[in-house]
């Protein structure tokens, strides 16, 4: 219980959510999801298809969940269009996001812009 | 070993090698947030499900009132019921304690392969070909997520590992554009987020995700 506990320095303003809540919601999202997935294999014959309106509002689920968790870890509106674009995380985005598109490959993805991030961050902009 | 389990567990390996590096960033969220090493490992083996682990993490390290962090997660695992609709029939033969534990090994990856080789080989065991992929993605996500809770401790802050988060999410974002509709409910989804960023109780990811959702959907209408 305490391996990671001990050595872990947290940000400033960080969390240090408690037990109580991270076990609520491990076990809330789990059961949550485990229901999704037994769902239909459960039902079958019963219920054989999700109701084609609903499949066609789920199929937009993936994308605009994603871009919504990217994008907002990206771009942050600054007071100027300069100090807006002249962020470290914005241009190692942008850069992963090439490599992303050309690649299809999550790894790839990864070690590029962590290599930028690090680059703007210690060289760059230091 | 089972010619129909080995067969699953061949076909998954050229994707456990993005799904490793994933696990990874699961395990250093974690930590990065302040999870000990069994919450780690309770979100990776009770909830499963990669996207909706690293967004509850995130939240979390935001403070988000816990129904924000619930929310979230849920919605983004919604795309699961089309999965478990879309591969229900070729499981119908089987007893219901069998569907049930198949069931928990229902992600992105086992469904995509399964539903492409039972519709192609109809003499392979269905359960032993899915659970042979399925499987073996339980194994690394689990493996992945202790390697990275002990990599994520000994890492120093300043090198801004969580980053690695929002990477993963851009390298499934981009094949999940593959059609105009889909384009615009990303496009509008992480504009939405970014507007919705300074919105209470953390709801601008809720707020960006429903957003794209609804726009893709109307994007769609009236491009038919």
């Amino acid at each position: 219980m305490t391996l990671a506990t001990g050595s872990v320095v947290l940000t400033a303003g960080a969390s240090d959510p408690d037990a109580a809540r991270i076990w609520i919601a491990i076990l809330v999202i789990g059961i949550a999801t485990y229901g999704f997935r037994l769902s239909f294999i459960h039902l079958f014959g019963r219920v054989d298809d999700v109701p084609t309106r609903v499949r066609r509002v789920l199929r937009f689920v993936p994308a605009a969940v994603l871009a919504a968790l990217v994008v907002p870890d990206l771009l942050t509106i600054r007071p100027s269009v300069i100090a807006t674009l002249a962020d470290e995380r914005l241009i190692a985005g942008v850069l992963a996001g090439v490599v992303a598109w050309r690649t299809e490959n999550v790894f790839a993805t990864i070690v590029v812009g962590m290599l930028a991030l690090w680059l703007f961050r210690f060289v760059v902009f230091a | 070993m089972d010619e129909d389990l080995l067969a699953g567990v061949r076909d998954v390996s050229p994707l456990l090698m993005g799904i490793a590096p994933f696990a990874l960033v699961a395990g250093i969220a974690a930590v990065e947030v302040g999870f000990d090493i069994v919450q780690a490992l309770g979100l990776s083996v009770i909830v499963f499900a990669g996207a909706s682990q690293l967004a509850a993490l995130e939240l979390f390290g935001e403070n988000a009132p816990l129904a924000v962090v619930i929310g979230t997660a849920v919605v983004i695992n919604l795309r699961v019921l089309m999965y478990s609709a879309s591969i229900a029939p070729h499981f119908a033969e089987y007893g219901r304690r069998t569907r049930a534990v198949l069931a928990y090994f229902l992600t992105d990856q086992a469904y995509a392969l399964s539903v492409a080789e039972f519709a192609e080989n109809d003499d392979r065991s269905r359960w032993k070909y899915y659970l042979g992929a399925g499987g073996s993605l339980w194994v690394v996500w689990v493996i992945g997520t202790v390697v990275g809770v002990v990599l994520g401790a000994g890492i120093p802050e300043s090198w801004g590992l969580t980053f690695a988060v929002p990477l993963v999410f851009l390298a499934l974002l981009v094949p999940a554009m593959k059609d105009r509709p889909t384009t615009v409910a990303g496009a509008v989804g992480g504009g939405a987020a970014v507007v919705a960023a300074g919105l209470p109780l953390n709801l601008g990811l809720l707020a960006g995700a429903v957003s794209g959702i609804l726009a893709g959907f109307v994007a769609e209408e009236v491009s038919t």
